[in-house]
């Protein structure tokens, strides 16, 4: 386990994106922040520009619009960065998979670490999952 | 003369220069956040964690924004921190070793001024709308608090006699007794708080910055090191700015150093604990009533201040 990673993992600073979200996902993860959760215990921050970020979250269903945008949005985070992928929608696309504007899973589009499958995932769910990411970034 | 210049580049660069003031900033904004995360019943990040961001974001990838004024955009945080170094080091000298302190006032609040102009002008030339609205926004804020900060300025200079010796005034106060004590000191430090927290950007103050309206507006393109430079010279402006404060208008008379150090931070703790209470229990302010605060309420505040020193009182 290198310091670097070491260094990346305690100071994880959290960039929320939402790709076409029914906005369940996203009150969840606000929910993280609040007292009963509290990840800036673990060093996590909600911060306002992708230039800053650590961890993409991606919640709600990429449709034909927004995947241009999150490309984009992808190709402006200064790397190492990582892409996680909140609710069942960016997984895999969810019930809109037959829809004609939905195109692709998250992962179709882009290299995904960490799939938190729910609808939408409880915040207990959610920092398992990062304390899972953390985990897998450590030991590499 | 050899130990003589180790000795000069000991006291500027560790103790008490830039590292002390370093570390003490750090410590003073993780306790600000936790302060924060205690009002709020959250538990809060661990004490070092203002070091752990720093250095994250030193082993990240820098990103130049295209269509960026290249030059502008990668030394304006750099002569930010110079700046602020410069002036944490000063300011470290003057109040530990009273003797060392040759500069100015002036010279300090030059200096103060440069980070401030280098985070605007760094905005203006990332070539973004939103870093746009956030350096027009501190743009604004510095013409208010500022000109605030100046008149408790005049007032501890019209206190100690009209001079304007960092090591004049620390010597006026250790011999008569504190500033602080007197009507116009308490005007002049109340508004050097909400200069503190103007100056540092912090809630009801931080509209240049705000993350949910203009995503982070004046920092929205820096990122890695470039930002990292800006946050350190933040993290020592949390302590060096708080200092400066408290050499002209708090100086308690003590002689030996620990005796110093623990007043320092005594003095410090609670600037912080002020600071944070006014974060917790205000809302971000408009740009608009943060002005009228300051020109309207503010200064004729401190222009009453300016009286009564003349006054003597
Ligand atoms: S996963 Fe469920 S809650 Fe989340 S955005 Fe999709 S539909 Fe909404």
């Amino acid at each position: 386990m290198g310091l670097k990673e070491k260094i990346l993992t305690k100071s994880l600073w959290v960039f929320h994106l939402s790709v076409g979200s029914c906005n369940n996902c996203d009150i969840e993860i606000l929910d993280c922040l609040t007292p009963r959760f509290d990840i800036e215990r673990l060093g996590m921050q909600l911060i306002g520009s992708v230039r800053h970020a650590d961890v993409i979250l991606v919640t709600g269903a990429l449709n034909k619009k927004s995947t241009p945008i999150l490309k984009n949005i992808y190709a402006q985070a200064p790397k190492p960065c990582f892409v996680v992928a909140i609710g069942t929608c960016p997984c895999s696309r969810h019930m809109f998979k037959d829809s004609y504007n939905t195109i692709s899973a998250l992962d179709e589009v882009m290299p995904v670490d960490l799939y938190i499958p729910g609808c939408p995932p409880k915040p207990e769910a959610i920092i398992a999952g990062l304390a899972k990411l953390i985990k897998k970034v450590t030991r590499k | 003369m050899i130990m003589g210049i180790s000795r000069a580049i000991f006291t500027y660069l560790i103790f008490p220069g830039i590292a002390f003031s370093f570390f003490m900033g750090g410590i003073g904004w993780w306790l600000e956040r936790k302060l924060s995360a205690r009002f709020q019943y959250r538990v809060g990040p661990p004490w070092y964690q203002t070091f752990l961001d720093l250095a994250k974001l030193f082993i990240k990838e820098t990103t130049i924004p295209t269509g960026a004024v290249k030059t502008l955009f990668v030394i304006s945080p750099l002569i930010s921190f110079s700046a602020t170094a410069m002036f944490s080091a000063i300011v470290a000298q003057g109040y530990f070793f009273q003797k060392n302190a040759v500069a100015d006032v002036i010279v300090l609040l030059y200096l103060l001024i440069i980070p401030s102009l280098f985070i605007i002008l760094g905005a203006f030339s990332s070539r973004n709308a939103l870093a746009l609205v956030g350096a027009a926004r501190e743009t604004k804020l510095m013409l208010a608090y500022e000109f605030v900060f100046i008149i408790s300025l005049i007032i501890v200079i019209i206190k100690s006699g009209g001079s304007i010796l960092l090591s004049d005034i620390i010597r006026y106060q250790a011999q008569n007794g504190m500033h602080l004590k007197s009507a116009s000191g308490f005007i002049a430090i109340t508004l050097s708080i909400f200069y503190i927290q103007a100056k540092l950007g912090i809630v009801p103050f931080d509209m240049a910055e705000a993350d949910q309206e203009i995503m982070a507006g004046t920092m929205i393109e820096y990122s890695g090191p470039l930002l990292g430079f800006f946050r350190a010279s933040k993290t020592l402006l949390y302590f060096s700015l708080p200092l400066f404060i408290i050499t002209l208008l708090g100086v308690v008379p003590g002689d030996t150093l620990p005796a110093k150090i623990l007043f320092v931070a005594l003095e410090y703790l609670i600037v912080i604990l002020i600071i944070s209470i006014i974060k917790n229990i205000n809302p971000r302010a408009r740009i608009k009533d943060a002005l009228s605060f300051f020109w309207f309420f503010l200064s004729p505040l401190g222009i009453i201040g300016i009286l009564l020193a003349l006054k003597g009182m």
